[in-house]
């Protein structure tokens, strides 16, 4: 590698900050996946990945578009399940269960593995039933009042409580982009997740919003094992610990979020980091 | 832009004010105001059909819904009326002929001449046989009136009530000169009146000749309560046949003349009939009203007391059933093929044949109608438990159809997050895609059901046509519906059905805007934002 290419790269990395490195190694791994296989009919999405995903700590897969990175992500709840040309082969350990065996249940599964998507989409209920709807179908909460404290608990930590809590009957689709974002990750730790998978978060929201949705995704890793989706490469760098690059459907490079952003070890990567290509 | 610069653009538009872009500019404006015009003319024409066709369907009903009745007091006579005693009621209730004799005696005590001239049929049909059912039916539950004096008012025969409302001939009105001189004379055995006045009769005179060149009518001399007919005429005098009345009545006033330009024969009410009804209204006993009959009677032979309710009932009877059919089944096919069922061969098929089933004429479900439920499974004839059935069969592909439609409308997105917080598929589609998709769902339900309520030829295949006079009181009994009715009455003989039949269609199309302004409501009122 050239010094010129060099001081390029460091150029790039004072841009953004990035997280003081969490000591990852100190957690257990939480989502184990082996040998992970994805095809949509004839097409083959994902080669053969197998990465474990720490506990407590927020892993970002960043790749082009199309390099399979929210199929992998989709992969961990089974949400693939519900298209129907879709293929999974391979295991994922969840604390050492294998969700694709037949005893695991996707519904409860994914009680288990909440999801933010990419677009905000509250359901058109009130921001109290947005919140309550997990806790009422999994019967998480039996009365009025616990229904009532997960409520504000999970807007509490979602960081909207104080935004909304004088008009909780009024509907979530009422609320702002990035207000509504926040209520889908309310709405998403309301049935107390271990793994929240968030699939490009921020991309439908302005810069203001999106620091606010990375603020909280720092505050909640200190509960979660969250994974994010995203294009922006200063977003993986200042949010997650532990960052994997996909491309072509393979997994080029998975480690701590600061070794592959200042010292890649695959040219691909330090070219889709540096803007070459992607 | 310079002027060495400008011939190298020569070919390029360089100013928005030279001739070339004005006249480029104008064209376009021009074909923009034609496209406008286009479619606002499109619209004119179909506004203009709309409005002649209700003008049209409303004037004719206008005069169904108002009818003439001739006020009776009639004494209720024991033995006329209860001729096997009061406590029987139901033979009461039955006891037409009777009601109708005391009608009939009224109208002859009116006017004596009609027994004197063997005219007492003519009488007679003033009023039809069947109106007095009404009174039979009322004396029978208060059995205590007999004895007294019912006061009663009966439909006036249909062509009757149609002369009166000037549908039978264009009809001139005027008044002759005052009258000097009344006199009786015979000539050739014909009891005459002649009436004389100086220049009385001038315009009588000139109407007549231009009635006799023509092709005839009557000219009748209305004084109060008596009416005459016009035999000949002169300048100085007329001579009149009296029809009813008395003819001192013509001494002094100035008489009333009615030209009638359609020869007797050529009509069904005859100049005796006209005159007792003239002189009915004189007498203050004919009045004009709202013609509830219409509406609260049963079918009948006789237009002045047909009615819809029967039809009504059978129609809502048969929807009814048409919607326990196709709601639940439509719906949940719907949601089956839209939210369940794998994308294969099978159900594309099944798809493109819902598609085709609700392209099919409405008449080849009624075969299948007749050939499944009435041959096969031996089902009730002309009930609306199948006329339901086979409307519902229709309805279904267009039921099945809109509620994909509205299913399919629903965000993915709603589904993603229905799913990420662990709800099961059924619960992501009853908790979140149905309530969404529902507006849409009522609206294309209900939209079938206004379709399935104007059908016609699916029920005449499965014998709904059949006359029925009594409202059904239950799906399996015999019935018609409204669209047949429709088509029942259009096809009757008597001029009468034709306002009926406009009427009709009114009482229809009233059912079929209330259902559509219902879709329109449920679809404001539910719909909701995401």
């Amino acid at each position: 590698m050239s010094e010129t290419e060099n001081t390029r790269k460091d150029t790039l990395i004072s841009q953004v900050t990035v997280t003081p490195s969490a000591d990852t190694s100190g957690y257990a791994t939480k989502v184990d996946c082996k040998h992970i296989n994805v095809s949509y009919g004839d097409k083959q999405a994902i080669f053969d990945i197998s990465m474990a995903i720490p506990e407590r700590s927020v892993t970002a897969f960043i790749g082009p578009s199309g390099c399979g990175k929210s199929t992998f992500l989709r992969c961990i709840n089974r949400m693939n399940d519900t298209i129907e040309s879709a293929k999974v082969e391979g295991q994922i350990f969840i604390d050492g269960e294998d969700v694709n065996s037949d005893h695991i249940d996707p519904v409860l599964l994914r009680s288990r593995v909440g999801m933010v998507f990419q677009k905000p989409n509250p359901f058109p209920k009130s921001i109290y039933d947005n919140i309550a709807y997990g806790p009422r179908i999994h019967g998480i909460a039996t009365s009025r009042t616990d229904l009532d404290e997960i409520v504000e608990t999970s807007l509490t930590r979602a960081g909207l409580w104080d935004e909304v809590k004088d008009r909780l009957t009024q509907p979530g689709t009422g609320l702002s982009g990035g207000q509504q974002q926040r209520l889908c990750i309310a709405r998403a730790i309301a049935v107390s997740p271990e793994v929240i998978l968030m699939d490009e978060p921020c991309s439908a929201l302005d810069p203001i919003a999106t620091a606010r949705i990375e603020e909280l995704i720092d505050e909640l890793r200190e509960r979660f094992c969250i994974v994010i989706v995203t294009h922006s490469m200063q977003q993986a760098a200042r949010v997650s610990q532990r960052t994997a690059f996909f491309h072509l459907g393979k997994l080029v490079e998975y480690g701590d979020t600061e070794t592959v952003f200042t010292n890649p070890s695959d040219d691909r990567t330090s070219d889709y980091i540096t803007g070459r290509f992607g | 832009m310079t002027d060495q610069t400008a011939p190298t653009r020569a070919t390029r538009p360089s100013s928005f004010n030279d001739e070339a872009a004005k006249k480029r500019l104008r064209k376009r404006n021009a074909a923009e105001r034609r496209f406008k015009f286009y479619g606002m003319a499109a619209i004119g024409v179909a506004l203009a059909f709309l409005v002649l066709f209700v003008f049209s369907i409303g004037s004719q009903a206008l005069t169904a819904f108002s009818h003439h009745k001739i006020k009776f007091d009639l004494p209720l006579t024991a033995e006329t009326v209860a001729p096997e005693g009061v406590g029987d009621t139901a033979a009461i209730a039955e006891n037409v002929s009777g009601f109708y004799q005391l009608v009939r005696e009224n109208l002859a005590e009116r006017f004596p001449e009609a027994a004197a001239d063997g005219r007492e049929r003519e009488l007679n049909d003033l009023v039809t046989r069947l109106a007095v059912l009404p009174m039979a039916r009322a004396t029978a539950e208060n059995p205590g009136r007999i004895g007294e004096t019912f006061a009663y008012s009966a439909a006036l025969s249909d062509d009757l009530d149609l002369y009166l409302k000037g549908a039978v001939a264009p009809e001139t009105r005027f008044k002759s000169g005052p009258v000097t001189d009344v006199m009786r004379t015979l000539q050739n055995g014909e009891k005459r009146i002649v009436l004389r006045g100086d220049g009385a009769f001038d315009r009588i005179v000139s109407e007549q000749a231009a009635l006799r060149s023509g092709e005839g009518g009557t000219i009748l001399l209305q004084s109060e309560t008596s009416i005459a007919r016009l035999i000949d005429s002169s300048p100085d005098g007329v001579s009149v046949e009296l029809l009813t009345g008395d003819l001192a009545g013509f001494d002094g006033p100035r008489a009333d003349v009615r030209v009638i330009p359609l020869a007797e024969d050529a009509r069904n009410v005859t100049d005796r009939q006209i005159a007792w009804t003239l002189a009915l209204k004189e007498d203050g006993r004919l009045s004009r009203g709202i013609n509830w009959a219409l509406l609260s009677n049963a079918d009948s032979t006789f237009p002045e007391i047909a009615g819809v309710l029967a039809a009504i009932v059978g129609s809502l009877f048969t929807m009814l059933i048409t919607a326990m059919i196709a709601i639940p089944i439509g719906i949940s096919a719907a949601i089956y093929l839209e939210e369940y069922a794998p994308k294969n061969r099978v159900t594309d098929l099944i798809e493109v044949n819902i598609n085709n089933l609700a392209a099919v004429p409405s008449i080849v479900f009624g075969l299948l109608g007749a050939a499944v439920f009435l041959n096969f499974l031996a089902l009730p004839r002309s009930a609306p438990l199948v006329g339901g059935l086979v409307l519902g069969l229709l309805t279904l592909p267009t039921v099945i159809i809109a509620s994909r439609a509205a299913l399919r409308s629903v965000p993915p997105s709603i589904r993603s997050a229905a799913l990420g917080v662990g709800a099961s598929k059924t619960q992501t589609v009853l908790h979140h895609v149905l309530p969404l998709a529902a507006p849409g769902i009522m609206t294309g339900a209900i939209i079938g059901m206004a379709r399935a309520l104007g059908e016609t030829a699916p029920l005449l295949l499965i014998g709904m046509v059949a006359f029925v006079a009594e409202v059904p009181s239950g799906p399996t009994d015999e019935a018609t519906a409204l669209p047949v009715l429709i088509f029942k009455w259009s096809t009757g003989a008597e001029r009468a059905w034709e306002p009926n039949t406009a009427a009709a269609i009114v009482v229809l199309l009233t059912f079929m805007v209330l259902m559509n302004a219902l879709a329109v409501f449920v679809r404001r009122r539910f719909e909701r934002r995401w």
